[in-house]
């Protein structure tokens, strides 16, 4: 089975939000709650970089761990979705999800949180009715075996979405094309010592 | 000119194929050997160590830019495993060691020891204890605390037993109505405790006569005799414990209830963190209370239902405070007959403690 990723090359993400835009759209999510946004380092310094994040589908992943309801299950394909009639809002993946992703409409008395909604890798969740599921969970674009919208519609091929195998190999190739001294983008200096993308390509 | 007339088309194919191929073959050996250190020169810089620091710490800084509106979240919770391993690895399972071990321990106590009976027969007289609207709160507080006990374990260790047991249909509504009811009786608990210690503060200054009841055990096991005024050392314990981690779990519960404030993630996990080990403590605490306001100790409990307590149970667990009110006692018929309304607002010399 393919374990489903997502990941943003940073070196080519423009800060476009068009998957943001995408997703908005693909899912029709509530007012206020966006599934996928950009996030901008170092704006304006010559460092500056950005990455399309959302949910990441984590192998171990907390929001599952520490859910009171245990509301999480991972499908075969390794995508983390949630069952919202199971969901009370307490916002406990919220403070454990490394990434933000969990998010909740405030439109309750006290600021109470309404049922959590996410990014589903466009996988949908539990429903009775291809409706329902529309309806609670966005589309479900991966049962017409097809790939996030985010991802498909990335102009620049940023953010790339589908089985991690595939994937890795894809920004490897990138990484070996360019010959970014670390890699990708942590700025580490042992990657830059090593060089292990620079004797890459000279392999060819 | 003849050629070129007939076939112009093919004369431009021709040119055009020549250029692409001269193209290619000037182009491709060019990509193939791309200068790395200039592709990487040319690449992001490579954020520095100090965005990661930045990242990492949780705030953002003026760079920081999320597409997100009224985001404050940054890159990365850093924050969070610790949460998660806080709250799974520790406060789970030690709370329930906690609640579980005092739970063991009073069954063991009750088995071995048993109840504490009163040390002579009932005098019949009766002296006021709980005034009505002391007790009114004390039970208000009492099954709001019970409630939000069974609810927060419900939030904490439900999931490993009622959802494999009754399904997700039920398990749906019953941690729904917890998380409900857990924070909707809060906030009510909060104030209706606060009020009940203010009421019941002045009983409860620690006084000298309670070291001497800690270093004998409180009297609970044989036959000692040790002083107390209305409250003995085990009682004050109780009350400041409410008083002070009683109040942060209150504090901490009000950040957790209200996320309309602004208060951030990490305030919350904290929060969290705070409000689950002091309740869980308190929870074990209150077994404690609970044990010995029934079934652990003779008369104690129709103090707190009816108001009045007997002679011979003041004088056995609160000498001082019998000493000084000996002669205020009202005979059981009286009160039976409504002699004495049902516990008057004041109850007599508050002076002892």
């Amino acid at each position: 089975m393919a374990q489903m990723k997502f990941m943003c090359d940073a070196e080519r993400c423009i800060e476009c939000n068009g998957c943001v835009t995408a997703c908005k759209n693909a899912n029709e999510v509530e007012w206020g709650i966006q599934r996928r946004r950009v996030v901008t380092l170092d704006d304006g310094e010559p460092t500056e970089v950005s990455i399309s994040v959302a949910c990441m589908h984590c192998d171990d992943a907390p929001c599952m761990a520490v859910c009171p309801t245990d509301c999480f299950y991972k499908t075969d394909d390794g995508i983390v979705l949630h069952d919202k009639d199971l969901c009370i809002g307490c916002g406990y993946c919220l403070y454990a999800c490394p990434f933000g992703a969990p998010q909740f409409p405030q439109q309750n008395a006290f600021g109470e949180r309404g049922k959590m909604d996410k990014c589903t890798f466009c996988a949908g969740g539990p429903a009775e009715t291809r409706e329902e599921e529309y309806q609670k969970y966005g589309a479900n674009r991966i049962s017409e075996g097809k790939l996030p919208l985010c991802a498909e519609m990335c102009s620049t091929k940023a953010l790339l979405a589908g089985d991690a195998q595939t994937v890795a190999d894809i920004f490897r190739q990138r990484v070996v094309q360019r010959g970014h001294p670390d890699g990708a983008w942590s700025g580490n200096p042992r990657a830059d010592a090593d060089n292990l993308a620079y004797d890459a390509t000279h392999q060819g | 000119m003849f050629v070129s007339h007939a076939w112009p088309g093919l004369w431009r194919m021709a040119a055009l194929a020549l250029v692409l191929l001269v193209g290619l073959g000037v182009t491709q050996p060019a990509l193939a050997q791309a200068d790395p250190d200039r592709e990487a020169a040319t690449a992001v810089g490579g954020v520095s160590p100090e965005t990661w620091r930045q990242v990492r710490s949780g705030e953002t800084g003026p760079n920081f830019r999320d597409s997100r509106a009224e985001s404050t979240y940054n890159l990365v919770n850093a924050s969070g495993e610790t949460w998660r391993q806080l709250r799974n690895r520790w406060v789970s399972p030690f709370g329930l060691i906690a609640i579980g071990g005092m739970l063991v321990v009073i069954a063991l106590f009750y088995v071995i020891v048993g109840r504490k009976d009163l040390s002579a027969p009932r005098t019949g007289r009766k002296l006021l204890r709980w005034p009505l609207v002391v007790r009114a709160i004390h039970w208000t507080v009492a099954t709001l605390f019970i409630v939000l006990a069974l609810t927060g374990l419900n939030l904490l260790y439900g999931k490993f037993v009622f959802r494999p047991l009754f399904g997700d249909a039920v398990w749906a509504g019953m941690i729904s109505a917890s998380k409900v009811a857990h924070n909707y009786l809060g906030p009510l608990f909060g104030i209706l405790l606060i009020v009940l210690l203010a009421r019941v503060l002045k009983h409860n200054w620690p006084k000298k006569h309670d070291l001497e009841w800690f270093k004998k055990g409180g009297g609970m096991v044989g036959k000692a005799h040790v002083d107390a005024g209305f409250a003995n050392g085990g009682e004050k314990v109780w009350f400041w414990l409410l008083a002070t981690v009683g109040i942060v779990v209150i504090a901490s519960g009000f950040v957790l209830d209200f996320p309309n404030y602004g208060q951030g993630r990490d305030t919350m996990q904290w929060a969290n963190i705070i409000h689950a080990v002091g309740a869980l403590g308190l929870t074990a605490v209150a077994l404690g209370h609970i044990y010995i306001g029934t079934i652990g100790s003779e008369g104690s409990l129709e103090g707190m239902a009816t108001g009045y307590v007997d002679e011979t149970w003041a004088r056995d667990h609160h000498n001082l405070w019998y000493e000084e009110v000996k002669d205020q006692a009202i005979p059981e018929e009286r009160l039976a007959a409504g002699g004495q309304p049902s516990g008057g607002s004041e109850e007599p010399t508050p002076r002892s403690g």
